[in-house]
């Protein structure tokens, strides 16, 4: 499989993963292990000033592991661009998840104010990983204000629904020239070993490991779907065909 | 003088705290993986020792947690 090279940096692994909905930080470092993921996304809060720190960033201290902050919770550019700012110095790092959705219901994406921080962000020289609809005019709006790569959303964050997006999806990875990771709504690694053979450069779980049964052994499972998606991306698919096309000779040895 | 910190209000000695005096005071040793603003303006680390806490400055301080 090839090395995803992203910014600065290269990745053997095409599944990036968040750290929410986990039962527990044991459960929740267990299952990022099995992941093999080298990019974890974390979220930001505030300090409760009379509460102990909690152990996340203990837990992720792994030497493979790189820190993807999100902007989650900032309803338009401005308090995005305020929360990357603390993101860098808290986790010092420039990568940053950008998301922007004003709206708590479907926590969909807002495309004019994630280009307006996109735009800034960029000049700040940011790394950024803008979460967005499937919209192809956007991710090429995106890529001239500086974004280094773009992440579509397969269906709404948290719901599990896979790749509803999926026509939108080819002609995003089709006209891309920033890698392609589709974000938001992969709820089974069906989904996301769909999403490698169209293309993409990699996908990003959260909810559908985090939620599941057994975590552990679904991020292990996502990580092999990911990977057989992205060897059968590189082997190329073999068409599809409307008539039948026999696989064996129709000598017709049994009779004449 | 008066001051909020994440929205609540803090009343803290007159007498020239800097940033780094006053995460002393209300964090003790929990100030790693912590970022702060003052009135929306990020203070770099670097500038703790030396930047000072005025009246009425709504500070803001955050670290990392779980999320996707």
């Amino acid at each position: 499989m090839e090395p995803f090279k992203l910014a600065d940096k290269t990745f053997r692994s095409r599944l990036f993963s968040g750290t929410g909905k986990f039962g527990s930080t044991a459960q929740m470092e267990a299952a990022i292990l099995a992941s093999e993921s080298e990019l974890v996304t974390v979220a930001l809060k505030r300090v409760d000033l009379q509460k102990e720190n909690d152990t996340l960033l203990t837990a992720l201290q792994h030497k493979h592991i790189h820190l993807l902050p999100n902007t989650s919770g900032a309803r338009n550019a401005k308090e995005a661009i305020l929360a990357a700012q603390l993101a860098r110095e808290a986790l010092e790092t420039n990568w940053l998840k950008l998301e922007i959705h004003p709206d708590p219901k479907y926590l969909l994406p807002d495309p004019i104010e994630t280009l307006k921080a996109t735009e800034e962000l960029a000049k700040l020289g940011f790394v950024i990983l803008p979460y967005i609809h499937a919209d192809p005019v956007l991710c090429k709006r995106l890529e001239e204000a500086g974004t280094a790569a773009v992440m579509p959303l397969g269906a709404p964050i948290g719901s599990n629904k896979g790749l509803k997006t999926m026509d939108f999806l080819e002609i995003i990875i089709e006209q891309s020239k920033v890698p392609v990771i589709v974000d938001a709504g992969i709820g089974a690694p069906s989904d996301a070993a769909k999403a490698m053979e169209l293309g993409a450069d990699a996908v990003l779980v959260n909810t559908a490991i985090a939620v599941a049964g057994n975590p552990e052994r679904m991020a292990e499972a996502f990580k092999e779907a990911v990977i057989a998606g992205r060897k059968a991306y590189e082997a190329r698919l073999a068409p599809i065909a409307t008539n039948a096309a026999a696989s064996s000779p129709l000598t017709s040895f049994l009779y004449e | 003088m008066e001051i909020t910190i994440n929205n609540q209000p803090v009343t803290i000695p007159d007498d020239g705290l800097t940033v780094q005096d006053l995460l002393y005071r209300e964090l003790s040793d929990k100030q790693n993986g912590i970022a702060l603003a003052i009135n929306n303006t990020v203070i770099p680390k670097t500038e703790w020792s030396n930047h000072y806490i005025t009246e009425n400055d709504h500070i803001l301080i955050i670290s990392a947690t779980q999320g996707g």
